[in-house]
């Protein structure tokens, strides 16, 4: 039951933020996709480096259970997949939670992205088992695997570095490159004035 | 709107309070379960009880690992569908405290309209066939945006980084070619 009223409040705060840093928007995920406004992709990776800091400086002071870490599978699906999943991003300017969570807010076509999404998630499981046989989900580099060897972790990690220490410095190098990124990285269109929606 | 700062330090926050006191966070899974409870409702012989209290599927991808999507199926009030149902209440609180996505902008965003024009048929015909596009591959991938590119970087997951790479390196070629007007 503790974990239903968990499930409320951590769930409620991610939708309630990523309505506020805009990612319920396709506007803003199609125009970092387009390269001409990076505020959410400086957001994102802010968030990356955040939440690395926290995790692994939560874990070596003892108050983050390093057994609440899931790390998911490396097969060559995940690279398959990333890049079928990238080709509807930019089609459709969703991706699953914010594609949920903009329906709620008026967004008709999101209603479309997710009937959509059910229709797809159906199909891979109608093709799982033959998926599955061709191979693509045998596990490469390890299978479920870190960077670094985080202690106490039942993953393994594909170098010897502490893990720990390497999710911090990588956190850093994350919020680093938040700062780093130009708010946009193509150049303005000519004649055109800015004509950033209201929000 | 938050600036990225405000809501970059917001979104680390909710990230790293999902590993502290539950799990990472992953939203494409419940696509998953949403079907299976669906086409469960239609036809019961789709997931059932085992003898020993385990939970399995007609469908292979529904009995995979011990059954813990047959067995969410089973139980709808569990942690991670729950997670995406108040994800849903959170956004629309915060929609309806700033107010809700302006009336022209509710069938599509201005890049799209700038692109490809007015036609709501047009737009909602992408959006459904980028949502099926999508919700394969992440499901392929064995997660999305949330549970591969953000929980999995954060944890330093090999498999989020080669998720990401891959994603990225189809969706802004794919955007630069579509949206060459910017709306």
């Amino acid at each position: 039951m503790s974990h239903i009223i968990l499930a409320l409040v951590i769930g409620a705060l991610f939708g309630f933020v990523l309505d506020r840093i805009g990612a319920t928007n396709p506007q803003y995920i199609l125009k970092m996709l387009n390269l001409t406004d990076m505020h959410l992709a400086k957001t994102i990776l802010l968030a990356i480096g955040v939440g690395s800091v926290l995790i692994f400086g939560g874990q070596m002071l003892g108050i983050v259970d390093v057994g609440h870490m899931s790390v998911k599978a490396t097969h060559l699906g995940v690279v398959v997949g990333g890049f079928i999943f990238g080709i509807g991003w930019a089609l459709s300017g969703f991706c699953p939670g914010t594609g949920v969570c903009a329906a709620v807010t008026g967004r008709k076509d999101a209603l479309f992205f997710i009937a959509g999404g059910l229709l797809g998630a159906a199909a891979y499981m109608a093709v799982y088992a033959d998926v599955k046989a061709s191979g693509l989900l045998d596990k490469i580099a390890g299978g479920k695997v870190t960077l670094g060897t985080i202690p106490g972790s039942k993953y393994h990690g594909i170098t010897e570095l502490p893990g720990d220490v390497v999710g911090i410095v990588l956190g850093l190098m994350f919020i680093a490159l938040a700062f780093a990124l130009p708010e946009r990285l193509r150049g303005a269109e000519e004649g055109a004035g800015a004509t950033q929606p209201a929000e | 709107m938050w600036n990225w700062k405000t809501g970059g330090l917001a979104l680390g926050l909710v990230f790293f309070l999902a590993v502290m006191l539950v799990k990472p966070i992953g939203v494409s899974t419940q696509f998953v379960i949403l079907d299976g409870i669906i086409w469960d409702a239609i036809n019961p012989e789709v997931v059932t009880q085992t003898e020993d209290g385990k939970y399995t599927s007609i469908n292979a991808y529904l009995a995979k690992s011990g059954g813990k999507y047959a067995k969410n199926i089973a139980n709808p009030l569990n942690y991670s569908f729950v997670f995406v149902i108040a994800m849903m209440i959170g956004a629309l609180i915060s929609a309806a405290l700033r107010g809700w996505v302006r009336p022209e902008e509710r069938m599509m965003p201005p890049i799209w309209r700038a692109n490809f024009g007015d036609s709501a048929a047009k737009r909602y015909l992408a959006a459904f066939v980028g949502g099926f596009i999508v919700l394969f591959g992440a499901r392929l991938a064995g997660g999305c945006t949330s549970g591969h590119m953000m929980s999995g970087i954060m944890q330093t997951s090999l498999s989020g980084y080669l998720f990401a790479l891959a994603a990225f390196s189809a969706a802004i070629p794919l955007a630069l070619v579509m949206y060459r007007k910017e709306g």
